[in-house]
């Protein structure tokens, strides 16, 4: 793809820590009509980094991480990804739309994105889920896909469902499947959307220890959550949102050991 | 939860259902439960009273005729299915998720062909455009008026747009109902839209509308009759002019029923198998 994207030789061991910036996020803004569920919200990822984000619904943790790779346009804001901004143009509106199609594509698929529903491809097997994104998008061979599918789903633990269509996995094994997926295309960066709101509580630690398994060998990734306890075991870095803004943020010990703000004093008290 | 990241059991033993329920072929007495052998000998019973009883000694001196009827009711048929079904992914794309000056003239399309009877398209295009044609020495003059001449191309133009409008508005709920996060995570991947159409969208809308388009296959299989009524020979008209030339009603009549219905056998057979390709737990 272009000169300035790092692409990890080996896809299961990202890039040595160099410490660049993956993701660069200045004062967004996102506003649904007369809603404004982003009321100027600021990150920044170094490789290697776990930010995990928490907050009540309704706090635009999700709609944050949406916006990271577009599937919600931000009304105003800096988003610089791989060290790259990202063009935005007014839509006649009051709000912007991406000025280049293509330059959104190219970061997204930098971006492994791994969805609260899972979303896997229902008319695909599970193997045909994860080689689909490296050969039909990043022209990759699809002996070589394949063998570098075959060992994601290794690692997640699926290599017995490789020919099963989604419909007939559980939901645990869906998203651990999801997972695979994203890993798939290299990612510079994984994105989960809440992975294991829609599971079956006896299904959520077989996708968490896959996800930490993920956050121990060094992988950048951004985490909306609200398994609290797993937040504070795997992050590096923890943001907690209100009402569209960062009210607290911090490395997990100080957040949750030592919180400043009384509503996130509420908030750990009525989640653990 | 107590411990996150413990030791959790990574493989879950969840069965994985048989895509495909695997009957037990072995035993004959499943395949033939007795309604089913009654059901047999009726219908030998009943071929067998009407090969003794009625009149089938025209049968060689019609049977190139009836051949070649018969393979004229199949490739219109097959023609205008195909070419209709493409016209009508657009059309109900369109419908879908089109802009508005696409979305309305295909609206406006599938309203017009599924609002009005397809024997009065048929005469529209057949005597209309038919008539208007010959007015014109450069459409006389051009390579295609030995087809234009022929009644064959207006039955297959008449049949394909008449398929193309009603499975246009099939294909738009199709399209419409493939669930909205199936799209969003080929977009989350930097898919372009045009992978995603062809990658995701369409093949799961397809498959959500196969059953639908298999009926109406049959329903399209059974409008090719009127095709008769502008002098093209199909399998119909063949049997009009047996029972025309021989007086005999029945026998004609329970050929071509015979016939059709074989068609038809096929039709959902074919479409069964296509439809087996991927299971049917969609969405």
């Amino acid at each position: 793809m272009t000169a300035n994207v790092a692409v990890a030789a080996d896809p299961l061991q990202p890039g040595a820590a160099e410490q660049a910036e993956a993701i660069h996020i200045e004062n967004l803004h996102k506003r649904f009509g007369a809603l404004e569920v982003l009321k100027g919200v600021s990150m920044s990822a170094k490789d290697g980094d776990v930010v995990a984000m928490i907050g009540g619904s309704g706090s635009g943790k999700s709609t944050f991480l949406r916006c990271i790779n577009f599937l919600e346009n931000p009304t105003s804001g800096v988003i610089r990804i791989n060290g790259e901004d990202v063009k935005m143009v007014s839509d006649g509106h009051g709000g912007q739309v991406p000025a280049n199609r293509r330059q959104i594509e190219r970061i997204r698929s930098r971006l492994g994105m791994v969805f609260q529903n899972f979303n896997l491809w229902q008319h695909m097997t599970l193997i045909q889920n994860v080689i689909e994104v490296p050969v039909h998008v990043l022209g990759m061979k699809r002996d070589e896909a394949m063998a570098i599918g075959e060992q994601l789903l290794e690692r997640v633990g699926l290599s017995a469902k490789r020919d099963v269509y989604p419909a007939y996995m559980s939901g645990g094994q869906q998203q651990r499947g999801a997972i695979a997926r994203a890993l798939a295309i290299q990612p510079r960066v994984m994105l989960f959307d809440e992975p294991t709101s829609a599971l079956d509580p006896e299904l959520v630690g077989e996708v968490l220890k896959v996800i930490a398994d993920l956050a121990k060998e060094g992988r950048t990734m951004l985490l909306v959550t609200h398994e609290m306890k797993f937040a504070r075991e795997v992050a590096s870095h923890v943001m907690y949102l209100h009402n569209g803004i960062v009210e607290e943020e911090g490395p997990p010990e100080q957040l949750f050991g030592s919180p400043k703000s009384e509503r996130l004093k509420q908030f750990i008290r009525t989640v653990s | 939860m107590s411990n996150v990241l413990g030791e959790t059991e990574i493989e879950v033993p969840i069965e994985t259902f048989p895509i495909h329920k695997e009957k037990d072929a072995s035993s004959l007495a499943s395949k033939l439960p007795p309604h089913r052998i009654v059901l047999i000998l009726i219908g030998l019973a009943l071929v067998a009273s009407a090969a003794l009883f009625m009149r089938w000694d025209w049968l060689p001196q019609y049977g190139g005729l009836i051949l070649q009827g018969l393979w004229r009711t199949i490739w219109i048929l097959v023609v205008t299915v195909v070419l209709g079904f493409l016209l009508a992914v657009p059309l109900g794309l369109a419908q879908a998720s089109g802009p508005a000056f696409l979305a309305i003239p295909a609206r406006a399309f599938c309203t017009v062909i599924r609002g009005t009877p397809l024997l009065v398209q048929l005469w529209l295009l057949y005597y209309g455009l038919g008539s208007l044609f010959p007015q014109y020495p450069w459409i006389r003059g051009s390579e295609l008026w030995p087809y234009l001449r022929q009644a064959w191309p207006y039955a297959v133009l008449a049949l394909t747009l008449s398929y193309a409008g009603y499975e246009g508005e099939v294909m738009r709920g199709a399209f419409a109902g493939v669930p909205k996060g199936q799209l969003e995570s080929a977009r989350a991947f930097g898919m372009p839209r045009f992978t995603i159409f062809r990658r995701i969208w369409l093949p799961q809308a397809i498959h959500r509308a196969l059953p639908t388009l298999a009926g109406e296959a049959v329903l399209q299989l059974k409008s090719t009759p009127l095709v008769a009524t502008i002098t093209v020979v199909d399998l119909y008209s063949v049997a009009s002019r047996v029972r025309q030339d021989t007086f005999l009603t029945y026998e004609p009549l329970l050929l071509l029923a015979a016939g059709y219905l074989v068609i038809t056998g096929i039709i959902v057979m074919l479409f069964r198998r296509v439809e087996r390709l991927i299971p049917s737990k969609l969405g």
